[in-house]
């Protein structure tokens, strides 16, 4: 019974513990960003590798999405006549949930794996201590730039999903369902409101700051060898996504709870 | 002059450093031998501040390494790392010039560039690797490069990390022949891990013998095949047989 209880103890000091470091180190991250010295470069090279090159991942998945959803709700809203609802809850599933979720996840899954591997990388390949040699932060230099640039590029890629989402609902509600094109996309502006809008932006925004936070965090405290790389850059994109879903849960609550 | 007292460093259970006092007098070219595991690295990390010690001091010029202006303290070094731990995104004429290129040494590009490709040149590279990435480059180039990048903002004390080691022995000898020439034409103090002892003779003007988290032995590099002492002449002789395990 003891055992039990001293490794369930264990347990939970270790996860305590976790928490208390990313805690740390997102406070570090956020404290770098109102103390120079900048690197520039190395923020607009994260802007294009998160933010440009990205567009082509999330458009696909928010277009497929957007058609599915009008599919799903075509066929589901026939069992009680309600058809005629589909731009709306395309509209409304891509803006306030998909469209951020969707492509959240597309970014942990692309972008976080991508930061983690690398800088877990040059943590065994002793390049960031280099970096402290030559007198550069390492935080400064590969936390800072690749967080505050998905920060910012992610609600430009979500209202990119979105968009591309509702299109594709739009794509398949005139082409395969027989919706008229201007009904349709006024049913779509008239139902949209604006907190539907800010939401989904303030959600792209944490979910960016969380995917590459979490990216940097299991890079940089990666374990030694290819397991260490490997074991990083799984528990990143896990990490990521379980943070992005919860997260998710929370700002739904607080946007749409009353 | 740098000064390690008593420095000790674990990791868990692991006693890595138990004890070190090493001096390293201005303009010595220094070599730290001694097995693998040993803490050499360690050793030369811990003067950095790359690793903290749990007690000991260290001192560079009398004062204390961990206190001060931890920028003008690194600016006073360079150091080649074991895998040359080049940046793999950066062309090598920005790894060379890193250095140049941000911080208080900051220069011009267009000048940062000259001194990058100079500094290729007195490694023995030429112009047309500057623009290469580091994953183009075999092994004693980028050893090479590395070594350019220590030497690039001309430091007062450099730190070679087994400078040759995964190097063929003619390769070898072109790093070692390097480090002598640069370190002797730049005045500069220097400390070389290592257990390659080619590269102990074309290096060291002393060397020390870290041995069980402690120096084992120091004197001068003249006086290494002379000592008397049974690790030093177990591990220079390369022999099985000895006081120093085989197996560790």
């Amino acid at each position: 019974m003891s055992t039990l209880l001293a490794s369930v103890g264990a347990a939970v000091l270790g996860f305590l513990a976790a928490i208390g470091r990313l805690a740390l180190f997102t406070g570090q991250t956020i404290s770098h960003l109102v103390r120079p010295p900048f690197y520039g470069r190395e923020f607009g090279n994260a802007l294009l590798q998160i933010g440009y090159f990205s567009l082509p991942v999330v458009g696909l998945t928010a277009f497929f999405t957007g058609g599915a959803l009008a599919l799903q709700i075509y066929s589901g809203g026939a069992r009680f006549s309600a058809e005629a609802v589909v731009p709306q809850i395309v509209a409304i599933g891509m803006v306030r949930e998909l469209g951020p979720v969707l492509v959240g996840l597309m970014i942990a899954a692309r972008v976080t794996s991508s930061i983690a591997a690398e800088i877990a990388t040059m943590k065994v390949t002793e390049q960031i201590d280099a970096l402290v040699t030559l007198s550069t932060h390492p935080m400064k230099y590969l936390t800072l730039p690749r967080v505050l640039a998905a920060t910012l590029v992610m609600p430009l890629l979500v209202g990119v999903g979105d968009i591309i989402g509702i299109y594709g609902g739009f794509i398949v509600g005139t082409e395969r369902l027989g919706f008229n094109a201007a009904a349709y996309l006024q049913n779509t502006a008239d139902f949209l409101e604006p907190l539907d809008i800010i939401s989904s932006l303030v959600k792209g925004a944490v979910f960016g700051f969380i995917a590459a936070l979490m990216g940097c965090y299991y890079g940089m405290n990666s374990d030694r060898g290819a397991m260490g790389v490997g074991r990083a850059t799984k528990s990143s994109v896990v990490a990521a996504a379980i943070l992005i879903l919860t997260a998710n849960f929370l700002l739904t609550e607080a946007f749409f709870s009353a | 002059m740098i000064e390690l007292t008593d420095v000790h460093k674990s990791f868990g259970t692991n006693h890595v450093l138990r004890g070190v006092n090493l001096s390293v007098p201005k303009g010595e070219s220094m070599v730290v031998i001694g097995g693998s595991g040993t803490g050499k690295s360690i050793l030369i990390k811990s003067i950095l501040g790359l690793v903290t010690p749990e007690s000991g001091t260290i001192t560079l010029d009398g004062r204390d390494v961990n206190q001060g202006d931890r920028d003008a303290f690194l600016a006073r070094f360079g150091m080649l790392f074991q895998g040359a731990a080049l940046f793999d995104s950066l062309p090598v004429w920005q790894n060379v010039a890193f250095r140049l290129l941000r911080g208080s040494l900051k220069k011009p590009k267009s000048e940062a560039r000259e001194i990058a490709i100079e500094k290729l040149r007195r490694v023995g590279l030429t112009a047309d690797v500057a623009d290469r990435l580091p994953a183009e480059l075999s092994g004693g180039m980028q050893k090479r490069v590395g070594l350019a990048r220590a030497i690039a903002a001309e430091p007062e004390i450099i730190f070679f990390d087994e400078p040759t080691t995964g190097l063929d022995p003619i390769m070898a000898g072109v790093i070692n022949d390097l480090i002598r020439e640069i370190v002797t034409e730049m005045g500069a103090t220097a400390i070389t891990i290592t257990h390659d002892m080619t590269s102990v003779r074309a290096i060291a003007d002393k060397i020390a013998m870290l041995h069980a988290g402690k120096i084992r032995w120091t004197g001068p590099v003249a006086d290494m095949d002379a000592s008397t002492d049974p690790y030093v002449d177990q591990f220079i002789h390369g022999r099985a047989e000895g006081p120093i395990e085989a197996v560790r």
